[in-house]
C-alpha cells in the first residue's frame, strides 16, 4: 500500500506546495533578476548578452555612490550598537521594576513602531531643520541626524526582543548569586548578562536589518548634503534604471547577508554551551 | 517585580538612556510637527505658530480627503490580497516537517533583509512595459502567432505589451511584495501554537477541510490575522516610496502628498496637519484592533 | 445495531511506519459490536497511532481497517462512522458548550429544528443540563471532558474512540469518570475503544484489553485472564506488580517440567506445555503469605527477613530478603489496625504460596 498523506499533512498537499513555490518565485524572482542582470553586458538590461563586471567597475569609480555606500554601512553599525545597549537597558528596567507611569512609558515606546514611518520621518526632518543639520561637522558626526533617527526607531524593537527573552528568566538565580556573596554588578555580569545574550544578539541583528532596510527615515533625515545609499539610488532610479544601480544593489544585498551570517555564527557557540 | 525605589540608581541607569532618547529624538520632533500643524508660513523657511486651524481645514478639502479615502482603499485591498496570499504559506510552513520549518521561515524572511528601495526598484524591472513579464508574454504570443500562421489561420496582430507599471495595480502588487513577511510571520506564530486536535476534532465530527478551515482555523487564528492585518495595513496606508516608484499620475497617496509638502512644495504646516491626521487614523485602527481582540476572548 | 455477528472493527495486519520506525507493526485485531475495548501499553507503544488510524488521521502503511465491514482505506475522517474524544478534549474555545455539541450535526446539514433537542438530550446524557450557554474556559476539566463526550456521542457513531480520556483528571474525578464511562457505554450501546497507559483504568472498565509494546500486539484477553494468566513477561510486568525470577528447564516428563531458578531453588511444574530454554517464574505479591513461623502442608515456603516496608494505608508492601539474596515483594491488606505494625525491618519471617500460584512465562 502506498504511503498516502494523512488529512492534516498540509505540507504534502500538491496545491499547497505549488502555492508555496509560486509565492517564493514572486518573492525571489525580482531580486534574482536584479542580481543576474548586474552582470549582463547590455544597457537595455532585459535580454542576456553575456557576462561582464563592467558595471561593478563603473560603480567602483562612481565616487559619490561609494561614499553613500560606506555611509550607509557606518550608520547601520553605529545605530545597531547604540540601539542594542539602550534597548537592552530599557528592557531590563521594564522587566524588573514597577514605577508610576509605566503603562504610559510602554505606550510611548510602542509609538515609533506603530506610527507610519513617514510621520516619524517628517517629524525628524522638521526637528533637525530647526536645531541645525550636522552637515558642517567632520565625518562621521555628519551622519548624526540619520543615525539618531535610526536609533529612535530601532531601539524599541531591541527592547521588545530582549524583554521577551527575560520573561523566561528565573529571578531566584539572581537571588542565589547574591546569597553566594556576589554584588549587584557581579550578579548582572555573571548571571543576568549571559542569560540575556541570545536576546541581545537577536535584537542587535534586528536593529541592523531595520537600519539597512530603511529608506523612509533616511530619506527625510539625510539633510541637504549627506549622501546615503538609498537616497543616492533613489535619485539614480528616478533618472532611469541602469545596470550600475543593479551592481550597487547587489553589493548591498551581499553585505547584508554576510553581516547577518556573521551575527548568526556569533550566536552559535552560545547554543552549544547551553546544549 | 520590585518597586523602582528599592534600587533607584539601577533603575535610572536602566531607564534614562532610552527614555531621554525617546523624549528628545522622537517625542520632541513629533511635538514640533504638531505645533507646526497650527502654524502659518512666514517667509521662505520660517513658520509662525498662530494656533490656526486653517491647515486642518485645507487637509480636509475634497481633493485631499479623496486622497485619504483612496489611500485607505488601496491599503485595504493590498492588505486583503496579502492575507490571501500569505495564509496558505503560513499554513504550509507551520505544518512542515521539523527540518523544513526553519528553512522555509528563513526563505520568507530573507527578502526583508534587502533594502526597501532595492526591492521596489527590482519590481520596476519586472513590471515595466519592456520588463520581464511583458517579455515573457511576448514570447508566448509570438509562439502562438507563429503556430497559427503555420496552420493557415494567419498570424496574430503584433503583441501589445500590457501596462503593468505606473498604475494602482502596480502599487498594490508592490505592497503585497514588500510586506508579505509581515503577514506570514504573525499568522505562522498563531498557527504554530494552534492545537492540532481542534482541527482533527472538526474533521472527526464530519466537517470537511474547507468547513474546518473557516469554522475552526480562522476563528482560532484570529489574533494572528488581526496582527498581520495591522502590520501590513499601517505601513501600506503611509507608504510613499512604493506609490512614488510604481504608481502612475493617479496613484498619488497621502504619503506622497505629505512628502511633497515637506520637500518640493515646502508647505510644512499643511504637511504637518496631514501627517497628524494620518496618525489619528492609525490610532483609530489600533483602537479597532484592541476592540476586536477583547471581544469574545 | 445488528450486524450478523460480524466484528465492528477489523484490523488486518496493519502497520504504520514513520521513516524506519514501525509505530504499529503488523497488528491484527477484531473488536466486537458493543464491546468496551481497551488498548493498553506504555507511552510510545503505538496504541495512540492505532487509534488515530481508526479515526483516519493517519494512513496505515500496510494492511487494512474495516469498520462495520467497510474498508476505510479511502474514507477521510469526516466520512467515517467513528468519533473521537481527544486527550486534550479539543473543545472549541471560540464556541459555547451548545455550539460545540451541535457542531457535528450542523456541518453535515442536520436541520436546525432537530439540532436543539438533540443537543439538550446529549447534554443531559453527560449530566450537563443547563451548561449549553457557557464557554469552555468557564468549565472544569471534568466538565470539558463531558462536553467532548456529548459532542462525539451526539453523532451516534458506530465506534467511539477515546484517547487517554482520563489522564488529565485528578485521581478522585478519574475514578468517578471510569464508572460514568461504563454506565454511558451500557446506556448507548456503542462500541468503545479506549487508549490508556493506566492498567487499573483498563482493568476496571474494559470487556477486553489488548496490551501493546513497541508496535506489537502482545496479548488480547479479558481483564481477569490478562491478570491471572499473562502470556509473556512484558504483560506480566506491565499489568499489576509481579515478583519475577528467571529459570531454566532442566528436565521434562511430558509437560511436567523440572525448573531450576536463581533464588527459589529447583521445583517441578506442569502448565500443559513445554517452553524452550530460558523461562520466567512469576508470583503476584498479593498471593504471597507472610508468616512468623514455617507453615505446614502444601504451601511452598522460604525463610527470610524483612528488608523494607512501604505503608499505603489500606495495604502495605513488604519486601522480604530470602537467604538466597532474592528479594520478594508481598502485599498485605491491613485488615486490622495492628496489621501495619506487625512486622518491623529486620524481623525474621517466612514467605509462602500455593504451588498453583506460580506463573510460567516465556522469556
Amino acid at each position: 500500500m502506498s504511503d498516502r498523506p494523512g488529512p492534516l499533512d498540509y505540507s504534502r498537499k500538491l496545491w499547497l506546495r505549488l502555492w508555496l513555490l509560486a509565492v517564493f518565485v514572486f518573492l525571489y524572482a525580482p531580486i534574482v533578476i536584479l542580481v543576474l542582470f548586474s552582470f549582463n553586458d547590455s544597457k537595455r538590461n532585459i535580454v542576456w548578452r553575456g557576462f561582464t563586471l563592467d558595471y561593478y567597475v563603473k560603480a567602483w569609480h562612481n565616487a559619490p555612490l561609494i561614499e553613500a555606500f560606506v555611509n550607509t554601512l557606518v550608520i547601520a553599525l553605529i545605530a545597531t550598537a547604540i540601539s542594542t545597549v539602550i534597548g537592552a537597558l530599557v528592557a531590563l528596567a521594564l522587566w524588573r521594576f514597577r514605577f508610576p507611569v509605566k503603562p504610559l512609558f510602554e505606550g510611548a515606546m510602542a509609538l515609533p513602531i506603530v506610527i507610519p514611518e513617514i510621520c516619524m520621518g517628517v517629524a525628524l526632518m522638521a526637528f533637525f531643520a530647526r536645531i541645525g543639520w550636522p552637515t558642517q561637522m567632520p565625518w562621521p558626526l555628519s551622519l548624526a541626524s540619520i543615525t539618531v533617527g535610526h536609533v529612535a526607531f530601532c531601539f524599541p524593537f531591541v527592547a521588545i526582543v530582549v524583554r521577551a527573552r527575560m520573561v523566561g528568566f528565573d529571578r531566584s538565580l539572581e537571588e542565589a548569586s547574591k546569597d553566594l556573596g556576589a554584588s549587584e554588578w557581579q550578579t548582572f555580569r555573571y548571571i543576568t548578562l549571559p542569560y540575556m545574550q541570545p536576546g541581545l544578539i537577536a535584537g542587535g541583528l534586528l536593529a541592523m536589518t531595520l537600519s539597512l532596510d530603511d529608506f523612509v527615515i533616511t530619506f527625510f533625515t539625510s539633510g541637504p548634503e549627506t549622501l546615503t545609499f538609498p537616497v543616492k539610488v533613489y535619485s539614480m532610479v528616478r533618472f532611469g534604471a541602469t545596470p550600475e544601480v543593479n551592481a550597487a544593489s547587489t553589493l548591498l544585498i551581499v553585505i547584508t547577508i554576510v553581516l547577518t551570517v556573521i551575527a548568526m555564527l556569533l550566536q552559535r557557540p552560545d547554543k552549544e554551551l547551553q546544549a | 517585580m520590585e518597586s523602582w525605589r528599592q534600587q533607584p540608581l539601577v533603575f535610572w541607569i536602566f531607564i534614562l538612556p532610552g527614555g531621554l532618547w525617546l523624549l528628545l529624538f522622537f517625542m520632541a520632533p513629533l511635538a514640533l510637527v504638531w505645533l507646526f500643524s497650527f502654524g502659518e508660513r512666514a517667509g521662505v523657511i520660517g513658520i509662525e505658530i498662530t494656533g490656526t486651524l486653517a491647515n486642518y481645514w485645507e487637509a480636509l478639502e475634497p481633493l485631499y480627503l479623496g486622497l485619504f479615502w483612496k489611500s485607505l482603499w488601496i491599503a485595504a485591498i493590498a492588505t486583503l490580497a496579502t492575507l490571501i496570499v500569505s495564509f496558505p504559506v503560513a499554513l504550509a510552513v507551520s505544518f512542515a516537517s521539523r527540518q523544513m520549518k526553519p528553512i522555509l521561515l528563513l526563505l520568507v524572511i530573507l527578502p526583508f533583509w534587502t533594502n526597501l528601495l532595492i526591492r521596489t526598484y527590482a519590481m520596476i524591472a519586472v513590471l515595466r512595459t519592456n520588463g520581464y513579464i511583458n517579455y515573457g508574454l511576448e514570447g508566448v504570443w509570438n509562439g502562438v502567432s507563429a503556430a497559427t500562421a503555420t496552420v493557415g489561420l494567419g498570424a496574430l496582430p503584433a503583441f501589445q505589451p500590457l501596462t503593468l507599471l505606473y498604475n494602482n495595480t502596480a502599487v498594490i502588487i508592490g505592497i503585497v511584495y514588500i510586506y508579505l513577511p509581515f503577514m506570514v510571520l504573525p499568522l505562522y506564530a498563531t498557527l504554530e501554537r494552534l492545537d492540532r486536535s481542534f482541527l482533527e476534532a472538526s474533521l472527526d465530527l464530519g466537517a470537511g477541510q474547507w468547513r474546518t478551515f473557516f469554522n475552526v482555523v480562522v476563528p482560532l487564528a484570529k489574533a494572528g490575522i488581526i496582527s498581520g492585518i495591522i502590520l501590513v495595513f499601517i505601513p501600506a496606508l503611509g507608504t510613499f516610496l512604493i506609490s512614488d516608484l510604481l504608481g502612475g499620475p493617479d496613484s498619488q497617496l497621502i504619503g506622497n502628498v505629505i512628502e511633497r509638502q515637506f520637500k518640493a512644495a515646502n508647505n510644512w504646516p499643511l504637511g504637518a496637519a496631514m501627517s497628524f491626521l494620518l496618525m489619528y487614523v492609525t490610532f483609530a485602527v489600533l483602537a479597532l484592533r484592541s476592540m476586536f481582540m477583547n471581544r469574545d476572548v | 445495531m445488528s450486524n450478523g455477528g460480524r466484528p465492528m472493527v477489523q484490523i488486518e495486519q496493519v502497520s504504520k511506519r514513520f521513516g524506519n520506525v514501525a509505530a504499529v507493526d503488523d497488528v491484527s485485531l477484531n473488536i466486537a459490536a458493543n464491546e468496551f475495548f481497551a488498548l493498553l501499553g506504555p507511552s510510545g507503544c503505538g496504541k495512540t497511532t492505532l487509534l488515530r488510524m481508526l479515526a483516519g488521521f493517519e494512513q496505515p502503511t500496510g494492511g487494512r481497517i474495516l469498520i462495520d465491514g467497510e474498508d476505510m482505506a479511502t474514507v477521510p475522517p469526516n466520512r467515517r462512522p467513528v468519533n473521537m474524544v481527544f486527550q486534550s478534549y479539543a473543545v472549541f474555545p471560540h464556541m459555547t458548550v451548545a455550539d460545540n455539541v451541535a457542531y457535528g450535526l450542523k456541518v453535515v446539514g442536520v436541520p436546525a429544528g432537530e439540532i436543539g433537542p438533540r443537543v439538550e438530550q446529549a447534554l443531559a446524557m453527560v449530566r450537563l443540563e443547563g451548561f449549553g450557554g457557557r464557554r469552555p474556559d468557564q468549565l472544569s476539566g471534568g466538565q470539558r471532558q463531558r462536553v467532548a463526550l456529548a459532542r462525539a456521542l451526539i453523532k451516534r457513531p458506530k465506534v467511539l474512540l477515546l484517547d487517554e480520556p482520563l489522564s488529565a483528571l485528578d485521581r478522585k474525578l478519574r475514578e468517578e469518570m471510569q464508572l460514568e464511562l461504563v454506565r454511558l457505554q451500557q446506556a448507548v450501546g456503542i462500541t468503545f475503544v479506549i487508549v490508556t497507559h493506566d492498567q487499573e483504568e483498563a482493568l476496571s472498565m474494559a470487556d477486553r484489553i489488548a496490551v501493546m509494546d513497541k508496535g506489537k500486539m502482545l496479548q488480547v484477553a479479558p481483564p481477569q485472564e490478562l491478570y491471572e494468566a499473562p502470556n509473556c513477561q512484558m504483560v506480566a510486568d506491565f499489568i499489576g506488580k509481579m515478583n519475577l525470577v528467571s529459570g531454566r528447564v532442566t528436565g521434562a516428563e511430558g509437560t511436567r517440567l523440572t525448573i531450576e531458578t536463581s533464588g527459589l531453588g529447583t521445583f517441578e511444574l506442569d502448565r500443559g506445555y513445554v517452553p524452550k530454554g530460558e523461562v520466567g517464574i512469576a508470583i503476584r505479591p498479593e498471593k504471597i503469605q507472610l508468616l512468623r513461623d514455617k507453615p505446614n502442608g502444601e504451601l511452598i515456603a522460604w525463610p527470610g527477613k524483612i528488608a523494607q516496608l512501604a505503608y499505603f494505608g489500606d495495604s502495605s508492601n513488604i519486601y522480604v530478603e530470602l537467604e538466597s539474596g532474592l528479594r520478594i515483594a508481598c502485599t498485605r491488606a491491613n485488615q486490622s489496625r495492628q496489621d501495619s505494625v506487625a512486622f518491623k525491618v529486620g524481623d525474621p519471617c517466612w514467605v509462602a504460596w500455593q504451588p498453583g500460584d506460580y506463573l510460567l512465562l516465556d522469556s
